[in-house]
């Protein structure tokens, strides 16, 4: 039985949710506001920023100096590559895993999310040097494979998951129907899983559209995503805050459209097998 | 258009004397600057002489340094020049990382090069990157707030404690101008480039000639003490977190009666654009305390080849060209002359069009000309550099003193424990180092 909500509290916890809501939004609200300023304006107090002058002079200077679309395009083919290779290789790992798990199976799994703790820049030179050797510095190719090594555990977790809520008795029908194991995984397990699977793919690109370190130290001219892109605009001396902006909207609106329009997909992939 | 075109025939001529040379793609690595932003804008005139092509990668300053370090430390090869300051270039000269610079070919100016500036960026008396713009330390002030408050501006070198008294007469909070505004954000780079010099001042230095760090001297606590005492009593709020840009626009808005800061900025300043003090602001020089050495800063912006480079001698050809006297001409011609690249040679301060374009320029010339890194402190130092120690440990160290002293700033510690806490820091790292035995 649904328990009673008095009219009160849901307004309370509408209004919380509002406001939490908005504090969460308001940096990229606030970044939008500065990236339709000048230079000038852009560094004033709050409230004279909204009183001034509004233009899209920062839009235009941003694309004349960087070549956007090159680092749009280096962002979607690194973050969808890394994404959808990591794929091809958790989903056979998460089915092991969810419906023929071992002894170690819980070992393994910890294992993987334990190569997630480890910082970064420990491992910057030897990566370095592997990629200098194998010619795979600044190649869109040697970002795609290591965004995919770095997400994989997350990939793997998210996918075991979702294969665990799915009945394993349904998978047995199918093979007893006579289901070759790639029939199994692709027309029976993957259907089933594809609320779960969208909701990783989203959040794996997101990881990867946003990931800086390896994509500012790896690259440098060719395959350099949307991330340097934003880090060109900054600076210690000299006043870019509005260019910064511009910048910053250029690359995160792609990925925040995505979002917007993924949001339902994301929430129930996210909430899947909440319900025990 | 005379400058344009003896650049074209320079170049044209290199290139015939080059025997049929093969056009080259080079990668330029660089920070985020209105002067890199010039030279970016002007390189197509080089690439179109030469048939090069440049990739150019820009950086925020610190990651930059990062990005470039991994590179050249492990011969990465990903770059054909890059930007570094007048901190790196002795160090990585000295370590074979990068390319000498002594042949940039007979029309290259070198005597013209400032001697202070070429000697920032020598290693074993090799020129390894050449600058594209130099800066010193000088005090900013509001001509008409001193005008009100009836304070005579300083036509000598003056003491931080006159400073000081200068400061409470023009202070004004309730008129929204405060008395002085310095840079309190943590970073070697950033109050740690104000508090050098000053500490310089105060008859302090970072390590004695046996490299024991001196952060708990008498000097280095009066320096500090007056620094946060000068900072709560006469600063903006929140001044702990002001670095350069935060102090340069509320400087421009009008909120500061004084500011010591880099020489570079006075560009901005005078330009009605970008601030609204522009006719309003003069200049003196960075005050002095117990001694007048080490007073101002000294930093320069250089270009240089990384030793990994297989295309050394296109990158030559660029170095030569973007930091030579015509390229100084070529921007003030297109630009303005008040963008010309600062601080880098005699020629340009001998320029009428330069001078009258920039009135700032003869304090910038006598400020970076005072300037010298290798003779920065009262009492002998091992190492060279006013605002920083040019020893690869240095940016650890530098940075955590600046935190500390940030922190001394904000009110969370006192200047004591500041101080002892940066010096246990610092003699760990030295010890660890091998500097001390």
């Amino acid at each position: 039985m649904a328990r009673a909500v008095s009219t009160q509290r849901k307004t309370i916890t509408t209004a919380v949710a509002w406001l939490l809501g908005l504090m969460m939004f308001f940096p990229i609200l606030w970044i939008a506001i500065l990236s339709l300023k000048t230079e000038g304006d852009a560094i004033r107090a709050p409230i004279e920023v909204l009183s001034s002058v509004w233009t899209f002079e920062s839009f235009g200077a941003v694309q004349q100096r960087s070549d956007y679309l090159k680092h749009f395009t280096n962002s979607v083919v690194i973050s969808f590559g890394s994404t959808f290779l990591g794929l091809l290789i958790a989903i056979p790992a998460a089915w092991a895993m969810a419906f023929v798990p071992g002894k170690r199976t819980k070992d393994v799994l910890m294992w993987m999310l334990s190569t997630k703790m480890l910082p970064p820049v420990g491992v910057l030179v030897p990566i370095y040097l592997i990629f200098r050797d194998a010619e795979l510095l600044d190649t869109r190719v040697g970002l795609v494979f290591v965004l995919m090594m770095i997400n994989l555990p997350i990939i793997i977790w998210m996918l075991y998951t979702y294969f665990r809520e799915i009945p394993g008795e349904i998978l047995e029908a199918a093979r007893m129907d006579g289901a070759s194991l790639r029939e199994e995984v692709f027309f029976v397990l993957m259907p089933m899983a594809i609320p779960g699977m969208a909701s990783t793919v989203l959040l794996n690109v997101i990881l990867a559209w946003n990931e800086a370190f390896w994509t500012l130290n790896l690259t440098a001219a060719d395959a350099a995503p949307l991330t340097a892109f934003i880090a060109s605009y900054s600076s210690p001396e000299g006043l870019f805050y509005a260019k910064l902006s511009a910048a910053s909207i250029m690359a995160i609106a792609p990925i925040l459209i995505m979002g917007w329009f993924s949001q339902k997909q994301l929430v129930r992939g996210l909430t899947f097998g909440a319900v025990k | 258009m005379k400058v344009r075109k003896s650049l074209y025939a320079a170049t044209a001529l290199a290139l015939v004397a080059g025997g049929g040379a093969v056009a080259e793609e080079l990668t330029i690595a660089t920070v985020n600057n209105s002067d890199m932003i010039i030279m970016q804008k002007l390189s197509p005139q080089w690439e179109e002489a030469t048939g090069n092509t440049l990739n150019w990668v820009v950086l925020e300053e610190n990651v930059l340094r990062q990005r470039v370090t991994t590179d050249i430390a492990t011969k990465g090869g990903s770059f054909d020049i890059i930007t570094i300051g007048a901190y790196e270039a002795p160090i990585w000269g000295a370590q074979d990382w990068l390319v000498s610079l002594d042949d940039l070919g007979d029309d290259y100016d070198y005597e013209d090069i400032y001697e202070p500036v070429r000697n920032g960026l020598s290693a074993n008396g090799s020129l390894y990157a050449v600058p594209f713009y130099a800066e010193s330390s000088f005090t900013f002030y509001r001509t008409d707030v001193f005008e009100a408050a009836g304070v005579e501006a300083p036509t000598e070198q003056i003491t931080y404690d006159e400073f000081a008294e200068i400061v409470a007469k023009v202070h004004d909070p309730d008129n929204g101008v405060f008395g002085t505004c310095q840079r309190g954000k943590a970073g070697w780079g950033e109050n740690m480039a104000f508090v050098g010099p000053m500490v310089n001042a105060f008859g302090g230095r970072w390590f004695d000639m046996d490299w024991n760090p001196q952060l708990t001297s008498d000097e280095w606590k009066n320096a500090i003490n007056y620094y946060v005492d000068l900072m709560n009593n006469y600063g903006p709020p929140g001044a702990s977190s002001n670095g350069h840009n935060e102090n340069r626009a509320l400087f421009a808005d009008g909120k500061c009666a004084t500011w010591v800061d880099a020489t570079s900025a006075a560009g901005y300043i005078f330009n009605p654009n970008e601030s609204s003090v522009a006719d309003k602001t003069d200049f003196f020089q960075a005050p002095k305390q117990v001694t007048d050495k080490g007073t101002g800063w000294f930093w320069a912006w250089a270009l240089a080849i990384p030793a990994s480079s297989g295309k050394v001698d296109a990158a030559k050809d660029f170095l030569a060209w973007a930091t030579s006297k015509e390229y100084v001409e070529l921007v003030g011609e297109s630009e303005g002359w008040v963008a010309a690249p600062p601080g880098t040679r005699a020629s340009t301060y001998a320029n009428e069009k330069y001078l009258s374009a920039a009135p700032f320029a003869e304090t910038v010339e006598n400020s970076i000309l005072a300037a010298n890194p290798a003779d920065p402190t009262k009492d002998p130092v091992p190492y060279t550099g006013v605002q920083f120690v040019a020893i690869p440990e240095f940016q650890g160290i530098g940075n955590y003193v600046g935190q500390q002293i940030a922190a001394a700033l904000a009110g969370q510690q006192t200047v004591d424990q500041a101080l002892e806490n940066s010096q246990t820091f610092a003699v760990r790292e030295m010890t660890k180092a091998g500097y001390i035995k």
